[in-house]
């Protein structure tokens, strides 16, 4: 593999939050004569290592307060970690935000000078590039005006030109992604397209987007309670993420109903199986077909029962919705009985679940519901994660 | 912090910018623009000399004693101008901080080479009142570059101080005001040293010649508007040691700047 570009290794970061307003020279002396602290302190990172190999593409996912932010400020050599080290083999330029050091009361031409200095230009190197970044930004009859004159896209059009004239060997992105129009965001995804060919940049991404991660990175880690979770392929690490979600909307639920999950239901499945190649396992080859068996059992008799089961992937997005209504079939159910169902594996790889109703259909009663039945894994090749779904197709020439 | 890249390329770039923008942005839309950087100080003047030359006469019998109090007010307005701007300068540019790294003391730099753009500015309009005063410059006057240098060492060494302290302490500005009011009094600037002389005494003036700035403003005065003219601490005592304490305190107060400055920069961008 190629060269270590920035190695992080046991970072740990804390903050101390003053109790009160604590920047006055009569609290230090109070509190120091009370030997009272006046700061509580807030553990942000704890033991975090990793190696951002040169040429990655590199994302940093977690949910708002994970500390992600904070790991990044220490990368870019803004906050200093309060244990461990951060190497980095290079030149770094970090983009917390666009436009850094913009002023409204300077013109557009200025701005860009300005800019330009604090991301490590000299001004004729600004000179030799100005007409370019003036072109990119589309911005030409406005360059002499104010920059409080500019719409907030113009001012971000602006900046974005700038900054990707940086030709420093890591660039440091924080949800950059997160501004800008249609045109604009189709601007950003070419640029990340060509530096991601390009193997001499090295990317740290830091975004909510786990569609950016899966487009752009070829690895990412997920920091959660300042604490790395998962590493990894950019698809695992953004399943992880979605995981969390999922996982914490389950609590969510069973908090709010705990009895439901108790809740004596008319009808008992008492299995939920996966079947591939007649044989029952949760992890499911890719492209090759499978089915749902479902042994249920009922003291009372239903003479038309609808079953319906939904196949949902990571990120939420229903994948299939089927129920027996589609077969114009209604079921008769009385004491056991099992339900198949062959499905067609057209999935990608993946994580995904299953959600499971029945109902009567003579008196509408709802007789099972169970959200997230089942999980299940579609493990397969590289080939998988192309598109979101595999169809099988046919290619002929007439 | 290394002492090779004090000045590297990149910061003297980052540097030139920013001082360019400061002094852009001071007169923006106002219609003189920068003609005010020499009108301001000629209209200033002007009040001066009416009220303590004037009325107050308090030069009486000083020979060029308006060149001698013109030249001291710009002297301590850039003191003050540096100082203040400087302590200020770090929190001020606190979101830039918190945005990129780069070496702290170019943000108090910069905010001093702002009060230094403004010094030339004013030292033109002095010693154009000083060629209409009938002051002769001597070769003493090519001492003059020496001691404004030292003046900006002892003024750059406080802001630094003074803006390290600032983003813990804020009740500093407050206090700093009070501080300058009265540092104003114990300088001689609107008032001759012989007249502390002629009424409290030898010993009077000593005291208040151990004061740095107090040194360096006769010494400025002397080397410009002539020694027969102006009281120096050479001229009240030929004690090695007396003349040597303003000094000392001076090199003292840039050890502990620095050594302060250095230590708490890296903090600078969280605390603020």
């Amino acid at each position: 593999m190629g060269d270590v570009a920035v190695e992080v290794k046991n970072v740990s970061k804390s903050f101390r939050l003053p109790n009160e307003k604590n920047s006055s020279l009569k609290s230090a002396i109070v509190n120091f004569r009370h030997h009272k602290k006046g700061y509580t302190e807030q553990r942000v990172l704890r033991n975090v290592s990793f190696d951002i190999e040169k040429g990655d593409f590199f994302g940093i996912v977690g949910r708002n307060g994970s500390g992600k932010s904070t790991l990044l400020k220490i990368i870019s050599e803004i906050y200093k970690p309060e244990k461990g080290v951060v190497n980095i083999h290079g030149s770094l330029t970090p983009f917390i935000e666009l436009g850094v050091g913009f002023n409204p009361e300077l013109t557009g031409r200025e701005n860009v000078f300005l800019n330009g200095a604090l991301l490590g230009f000299s001004r004729s190197e600004v000179e030799d590039i100005y007409d370019e970044i003036v072109e990119f930004a589309e911005l030409g009859k406005f360059m002499d005006q104010k920059l409080k004159n500019y719409s907030s896209g113009m001012q971000v059009r602006l900046a974005f030109s700038v900054a990707i004239r940086a030709r420093s060997d890591i660039l440091v992105l924080d949800e950059v992604l997160a501004v800008g129009d249609e045109a604009f965001q189709r601007k950003c995804d070419n640029y990340f397209n060509s530096i991601k060919k390009d193997k001499s940049k090295t990317v740290i991404l830091v975004t909510h987007s786990m569609d950016a991660v899966r487009r752009f990175c070829n690895k990412a880690v997920l920091i959660m309670d300042g604490e790395v979770v998962k590493s990894g392929s950019p698809d695992r690490v953004a399943n992880a993420y979605s995981d969390i979600f999922i996982k914490e909307a389950r609590q969510q639920e069973s908090k709010e109903s705990t009895n439901k999950d108790d809740y004596n239901w008319p009808v008992v499945v008492k299995k939920f199986n996966l079947v591939q190649n007649s044989e029952k396992s949760d992890t499911i080859a890719f492209k090759k077909d499978f089915s749902v068996e479902i042994d249920i059992h009922s003291s009372h008799q239903y003479n038309e029962v609808i079953c319906a089961i939904d196949i949902v992937d990571a990120a939420g997005r229903v994948m299939l919705n089927t129920s027996t209504r589609e077969n114009k079939e209604k079921l008769k159910i009385k004491d056991s009985a099992i339900l198949k169902i062959d499905i067609e594996n057209i999935f990608s790889e993946g994580e995904y679940y299953i959600n499971f109703a029945m109902k009567d259909d003579e008196t509408n009663e709802l007789l099972f519901k169970q959200p997230e039945i089942k999980r299940f894994n579609i493990v397969g090749n590289q080939m998988s994660k192309s598109s979101l779904t595999h169809p099988h197709v046919k290619w002929s020439v007439e | 912090m290394k002492v090779s890249n004090i000045l590297s390329k990149r910061n003297k770039v980052l540097l030139r910018e920013l001082v360019i923008t400061d002094f852009k942005l001071r007169y923006q839309d106002s219609v003189l623009g920068y003609a005010w950087s020499l009108l301001k100080p000629l209209f200033l003047f002007a009040i001066m000399y009416v009220v303590f030359v004037h009325f107050l006469r308090f030069g009486k019998g000083v020979p060029h004693f308006t060149s001698t109090l013109l030249l001291g007010i710009v002297l301590w307005t850039f003191f003050t101008e540096t100082v203040a701007q400087g302590m200020q300068s770090i929190v001020g540019r606190g979101d830039l901080l918190r945005k990129i790294n780069f070496p702290k003391y170019i943000i108090v730099v910069s905010a001093s080479l702002s009060a230094l753009i403004n010094l030339v500015f004013n030292l033109v309009v002095v010693f154009i009142i000083m060629a209409v005063d009938g002051v002769h410059l001597g070769w003493h006057a090519l001492l003059f570059p020496v001691t404004l240098l030292i003046l900006y060492g002892c003024s750059l060494s406080l802001a630094f101080l003074l803006s390290a302290l600032y983003v813990k302490y804020r009740d500093l500005a407050p206090i700093w005001e009070i501080v300058t009011q009265a540092l104003f009094y114990v300088t001689p600037i609107i008032y001759p040293i012989q007249t502390v002389i002629s009424y409290g005494g030898e010993l009077a003036g000593k005291i208040l010649m151990l004061n740095p700035l107090a040194v360096l403003f006769q010494n400025a005065r002397a080397e410009v508007v002539g020694h027969e003219n102006v009281v120096t601490a050479g001229q009240l005592s030929s004690n090695v040691i007396y003349l040597l304490i303003p000094y000392a305190l001076m090199i003292i107060v840039a050890i502990l700047a620095i050594t302060y400055f250095r230590s708490r920069s890296s903090k600078f961008a969280e605390e603020i």
